[in-house]
């Protein structure tokens, strides 16, 4: 079943084309790590794929439910309604957290699903009180996030995405402003969430974590997917050569 | 004269400072958030007229436009100006603290991370509901030590509605230590502004103590 199907993406910032025509499906169940250099347009694909920018040509539909569709070779995005409940089907972690400053760690994992699902209050705290035990950090619920360390608050914001319980969640350079011992921490919880066959798309310059987590990989680079396959292959034995220099550049380090 | 007549006479003086002082101060900080809004229109030239509105009440003394709010309509349009002294007066402070409040309020909104509204957004909060919970309570701690500065420049400029003859602690200290030759009417009305503002800065050292709990 495929979750995320995105078709020909255009995205240009004045006369800079960040995106030259990009697909990416996503099948349940799966995870897709993007890679690439900085600036080849894995942040602005995501950015995209989550609403957070509009594309200017292509189509994005969630499980079937366009949030975008072409129309005379037109980008033309669904009513504020139908985004509202597209918006549901997925979650979002960012590089640098973005949890609410002013709320305690369990009101940054419990207030979305009040305020936005209309759950209730004692039923949300309970949930809640769940994703953030399973982030191993129930003990930190009264917390402010700048009581945190980043690899604590980033395991915060996954479990506040979790929470509306999304049907793919996306991880934008999720360890990329932590250190070594953070990193690996998140990425442990991103693991622990893939063997529970939760459907990631992951941009990542972590390549053992693409190729040990992800099913897919796409490598990105100047605005287009360069290659894309099973990990294994895609960064073992990748067949372009942009592909190879890049990952080249890696093991030589 | 006594001291104690010198009192009980500023005393009305004292009520009427106050009066003028709380009546800007919350209409002012209202007033504001809606020209910060309209300074930020989409509209083009809403946007620009808002912008020429601050530019003038920051541009010019606060003493002139008093005057020009109180005469301008008899002047203007000769309209009576009888019973208008206060609202004029009011007019005048409103009109030229919310410029100020305004400028304030958007130093503050631009200082909020983008990516605070961009996660509201993804978890699927309103345009309002982001608005009110999330940014406005990070905009208050942010700009509470600026708005403490108005509020207590506030408290001394009321002194100059004096000049449309408003009868507050300023201006009957004057009268008195004209009539009676004392220097001590001056002393009266200098320790109650500084009581006030005493009383202002400690409230809002409660308030930003109040919001300390967490750091940006």
């Amino acid at each position: 079943m495929t979750l995320l199907e995105m078709k020909g993406i255009h995205k240009s910032f004045g006369d800079l084309e960040v995106l030259k025509g990009v697909d990416l499906t996503v099948e349940k169940g799966h995870v897709v790590s993007v890679i690439g250099p900085s600036g080849g347009g894995k942040s602005t694909l995501l950015r995209c794929a989550t609403l957070l920018e509009t594309v200017d040509a292509g189509s994005i539909a969630y499980s079937g439910e366009y949030a975008v569709t072409m129309e005379n070779g037109r980008a033309v995005y669904a009513s504020p309604a139908a985004l509202k409940s597209v918006r549901r089907r997925f979650g979002l972690v960012f590089q640098n957290f973005n949890l609410f400053p002013h709320w305690s760690v369990l009101r940054n994992v419990m207030d979305a699903p009040v305020s936005v699902l209309k759950l209730p209050k004692a039923e949300a705290r309970d949930r809640a009180m769940g994703f953030l035990e399973k982030m191993g950090l129930a003990d930190k619920a009264d917390a402010y996030p700048c009581q945190l360390s980043g690899g604590q608050q980033q395991r915060v914001s996954i479990a506040r995405a979790l929470a509306l319980d999304p049907e793919i969640l996306f991880f934008d350079e999720p360890t990329s402003a932590l250190d070594p011992e953070l990193t690996v921490e998140v990425l442990r919880v991103i693991r622990s969430l893939a063997e529970e066959h939760m459907t990631m798309v992951v941009v990542t310059h972590e390549m053992s974590f693409a190729a040990k987590v992800s099913d897919h990989v796409a490598f990105m680079d100047g605005g287009v997917v360069v290659e894309s396959g099973p990990a294994a292959q895609v960064i073992s034995a990748p067949t372009q050569e942009r592909t190879r220099k890049f990952l080249e550049g890696f093991n030589q380090l | 004269m006594s001291f104690t007549t010198m009192l009980t006479t500023m005393l009305p003086g004292v009520g009427r400072t106050c009066l003028l002082f709380i009546l800007t101060a919350v209409l002012s900080l209202i007033l504001g958030i809606f020209v910060m809004f309209l300074r930020q229109s989409r509209i083009k030239p809403v946007a620009a007229v808002t912008k020429i509105y601050i530019s003038v009440m920051r541009g010019t003394p606060l003493m002139l436009q008093l005057l020009v709010w109180y005469f301008g309509p008899f002047y203007l349009f000769g309209w009576s100006i009888r019973g208008y002294r206060f609202t004029a007066i009011l007019l005048g402070f409103v009109f030229n603290y919310a410029a100020y409040f305004a400028e304030i309020y958007r130093s503050g909104m631009g200082s909020v991370p983008v990516g605070q509204n961009e996660a509201a957004q993804v978890l699927g909060y309103s345009k309002g509901q982001a608005f009110i919970k999330i940014i406005l309570p990070q905009v208050v701690k942010r700009i509470l030590p600026a708005v403490t500065n108005e509020v207590i420049t506030l408290v001394k400029d009321t002194s100059l509605a004096f000049a449309l003859a408003y009868q507050d602690v300023f201006s009957l200290a004057k009268q008195i230590s004209a009539s009676q030759t004392s220097f001590m009417p001056f002393l009266i009305a200098g320790i109650f502004y500084y009581i006030m503002n005493y009383a202002v800065a400690f409230a809002m050292d409660r308030c930003e103590k109040a919001l300390s709990y967490y750091t940006i």
